[in-house]
């Protein structure tokens, strides 16, 4: 199935290209005498970019490797070396990929210390310790208690210590004093971007949506990497122009956007063009999601002028680390301010902190949201788990029911 | 022995035992993990009870639970869904791994019992502010017990508490020394009975009984040695079958590193000094569930010095399908032992699918072999 012709977003250049620079700022770190930190997606990056240390992030090399179809062979390559196929498709591409230095840039930049948040997950954490003792580096682990239905003064405490303690493993892996006026800079910025990218995910609220959680799942990238740094804080300012003029100009991502989905779970990384397209036969855009949503989750708890205290309750609380209930009321307040007529869940085998509790969400959504559910099981990086053809029929038949429900 | 007899009994039919201790007058607070303090529950007035799973079809979870989630999660989700855990009076979840997590989450969404817990304990056990979390929490959970019982838990009632768990720990470790002194003293069903048992039963009962099976196998002329000793690694193992099919293929249980064994009875807790630190220090101090986070090499070394101690000749990794801590660890565990030329096995398992039938072929050529 051929997608029907969509008007590009022009800021996509300039986004490769960022990124590009930042990979080989990162690939020529040593040259540079810059360290690298190894550090989950969701953990504390602006201490790093406070002390010039380069962030590298394995699950946006997981991304790429998805992307590229290359997960398939990695993920083999790591059940070769005993890592049972029903673990993370992140975690097995990486893994496998530090001793093949394969994938599509040849593997990441070695690291020198790695940086470990389990705000996302526990995965994480068993991930962080099998690459501490292959590549022989310090971890610093960020313990961010879950808050199933809270964030508890226990909690509060706890984690705000650990900031210190990271601050403190931050001196003594690279033997500097710990500079708190770029820190406080980091965090502006950090903050800064946070805002600015929620408003790039804001602009699709608009009928017809400028853009689509496809192009969200491309974006996303900056702040993921370059939290706390100028470059997203630019580069979102640019794209919400460009989005705001699609908007006067009458744009659409969609030629003709007649029904609008919410997105739940990572992305199919290996088949975002051939799922994009899928939909927008249907004239139907994924115009949100609750995956790219989760990197300004937090910018409630966040205090641009006490960012390094408030970041303790910022980086716990955040979407991933919170009651299945909690994350069912944010599910309906997207629904409601993005005014969508679907919802559709990736039930993803590579991620069970993601996934489990997703049925008892659509049931609720069923119930208070009175959209309807599409559910479909696959991975993120690993093709092995995604039967095109059943998904493919399953995507039709609910886009009946979407279409019956809007006649 | 009639001792042991008992603690068959008691586990062949857990609901009839709940509904003994319910009869006694005592509320029973289900849960699932090693490490749930379960010397404050007992403090409180409270029953204790690990719960497994019946392994009955799942039907009902099937609802709220993708097939790829581990079988002891569904498994115990199906038998609280579908009445069978309806003796409990409450629950509690002590933070481990991501899927017990979301089963928090679930249970306490479709809230069936009175009492609900969730102990958010830290995941690394081993820093100072970790420890002093790890104590406030404990604390926290004891006052929600307060609350729910309508009585303080004072200091002297936690020091008997301890000191009954002690005594249980005790005991296990000396059964278990005892058997890795002369493996095939007592038999591996005996032994997952012994274990399963001191996780379900009243502790009263427990903290009488295993004493004297202590005292009688000492008294047994042990049996001569015959068949290669194994130790067995993972985490829940909830199938006497499973020994069963060890011993038929000629090999001798001498230890074990389960959250279902050794690692939930090994180190004893202080019996004095303040007891909330007491409890939180025997936590950082024992060998850790993968889902917890002390060193990079504790665990691979452990596994290593359980081999040697019991003299195993064989290591065999017992791992549940879609469990994902233990999974992560297993490379690691057995690079260890391949290097100390210790041989391993590594078996999957599903506890909905009862069927031992190529397993017990693939142990036998292992144990043969070894
Ligand atoms: S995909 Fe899920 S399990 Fe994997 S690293 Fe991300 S949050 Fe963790
Ligand atoms: S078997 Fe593994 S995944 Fe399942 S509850 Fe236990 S630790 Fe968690």
């Amino acid at each position: 199935m051929q997608g029907k012709p969509q008007k590009k977003i022009k800021a996509a250049k300039k986004m490769r290209d960022l990124m590009t620079t930042y990979y080989l700022e990162a690939m020529s770190a040593g040259q540079n005498n810059k360290q690298i930190a190894w550090i989950t997606s969701g953990g504390p990056v602006e201490p790093l970019v406070a002390m010039d240390i380069i962030p590298v992030y394995p699950e946006n090399h997981g991304a790429m490797i998805g992307s590229s179809k290359m997960g398939e062979d990695l993920c083999i390559k790591a059940e070769d070396m005993g890592y049972s196929s029903d673990l993370c498709s992140y975690a097995r591409a990486d893994i496998a990929c530090s001793v093949v230095k394969g994938g599509p840039i040849g593997g990441l930049p070695r690291p020198d210390m790695l940086i470990c948040c389990n705000n996302i997950c526990g995965t994480v954490l068993k991930w962080y310790e099998v690459q501490a003792r292959f590549y022989k580096v310090p971890l610093f682990i960020l313990d961010t208690p879950f808050c199933h239905t809270g964030y508890s003064p226990e909690a509060a405490v706890y984690v705000r210590s650990q900031i210190d303690e990271y601050i403190g493993f931050l001196e003594k892996v690279t033997k500097k004093k710990f500079d708190y006026d770029k820190m406080a800079l980091a965090g502006k910025l950090s903050l800064e971007g946070q805002l600015l990218w929620q408003k790039v995910l804001n602009t699709t609220a608009h009928r017809p949506s400028p853009m689509s959680a496809f192009d969200a799942f491309f974006f996303l990238a900056l702040i993921v990497t370059l939290r706390g740094t100028q470059i997203p804080v630019d580069f979102y300012r640019e794209l919400i122009d460009e989005m705001e003029q699609r908007i006067r100009d009458g744009i659409s991502i969609i030629p003709d956007e007649q029904y609008r989905l919410l997105w739940d779970n990572l992305p199919l990384w290996y088949q975002l063009k051939w799922l994009s397209s899928e939909f927008s036969e249907h004239n139907a855009c994924l115009v949100a999601d609750t995956y790219t949503s989760a990197w300004c989750g937090a910018i409630k708890y966040t205090d641009e002028n006490n960012f390094l205290d408030s970041m303790a309750q910022a980086y716990t609380r955040i979407y991933l680390n919170i009651g299945v209930d909690q994350m069912a009321d944010q599910v309906l307040e997207m629904i409601k301010f993005y005014n969508v007529d679907g919802f559709v869940m990736h039930s993803n085998r590579s991620c069970k902190p993601y996934s489990f509790g997703q049925m008892d969400i659509m049931k609720i959504v069923r119930e208070r949201a009175e959209v309807p559910v599409l559910m479909i099981e696959a991975d993120m990086v690993d093709p092995r788990n995604f039967s095109k053809s059943q998904v493919e029929t399953r995507i039709d038949a609910f886009m009946e029911i979407v279409k019956q429900r809007n006649k | 022995m009639k001792e042991i007899r008992i603690f068959h009994e008691a586990i062949e039919n857990t609901s009839n035992m709940a509904r003994k201790i319910k009869a006694g007058q005592k509320k029973i607070i289900g849960h699932l993990c090693s490490y749930t303090p379960e010397e404050l529950i007992y403090a409180a007035g409270f029953h204790p009870m690990r719960l497994f799973s019946s392994k009955s079809d799942i039907v009902l979870a099937e609802k709220h639970l993708q097939s790829y989630c581990c079988s002891p999660v569904r498994g115990v989700l199906e038998d609280s869904l579908s009445g069978r855990l309806d003796f409990l009076d409450g629950t509690v979840f002590p933070h481990t791994c991501d899927s017990i997590q979301r089963l928090s989450d679930i249970w306490r969404m479709n809230g069936k019992y009175e009492f609900f817990a969730d102990v958010i304990l830290p995941a690394k056990l081993n820093t100072r502010s970790a420890k002093t979390y790890m104590t406030d929490v404990l604390t926290g959970f004891k006052k929600e017990l307060e609350k729910a019982s309508g009585k303080k838990i004072t200091d002297t009632s936690l020091h008997e508490s301890i000191k009954k768990f002690n005594l249980i720990r005790e005991n296990l470790s000396k059964i278990y020394e005892l058997n890795s002194h002369n493996p095939g003293l007592i038999k591996g069903a005996d032994l997952y009975a012994i274990v399963k048992g001191s996780m379900v039963m009243d502790k009263d009962e427990v903290a009488g009984l295993l004493p004297v099976i202590a005292a009688n196998l000492e008294k047994i002329d042990p049996p001569s040695e015959k068949g290669k000793r194994i130790v067995i690694s993972g985490s829940i193992c909830d199938s006497p079958g499973f020994y069963e099919t060890i011993e038929e293929a000629g090999g001798l249980i001498a230890g074990d590193d389960l959250c279902t064994g050794q690692r939930w009875f090994e180190g004893m807790i202080q019996e004095d000094g303040d007891p909330m630190t007491a409890i939180a220090s025997r936590y950082f101090d024992r060998i850790n569930c993968p889902a917890k986070h002390t060193s990079l090499t504790f665990r691979g070394e452990n596994i290593v010095s359980l081999a040697r101690k019991n003299n195993a000749k064989g290591v065999i990794f017992m791992l549940l399908k879609f469990c994902d801590p233990h999974a992560f660890d297993y490379p690691y565990l057995k690079e260890y032992l391949d290097k100390e030329k210790i041989k391993t096995m590594a078996v999957e398992i599903d506890e909905q699918q009862q069927s031992l039938g190529q397993l017990s072929t693939r142990i036998e050529t292992f144990i043969h072999m070894i």
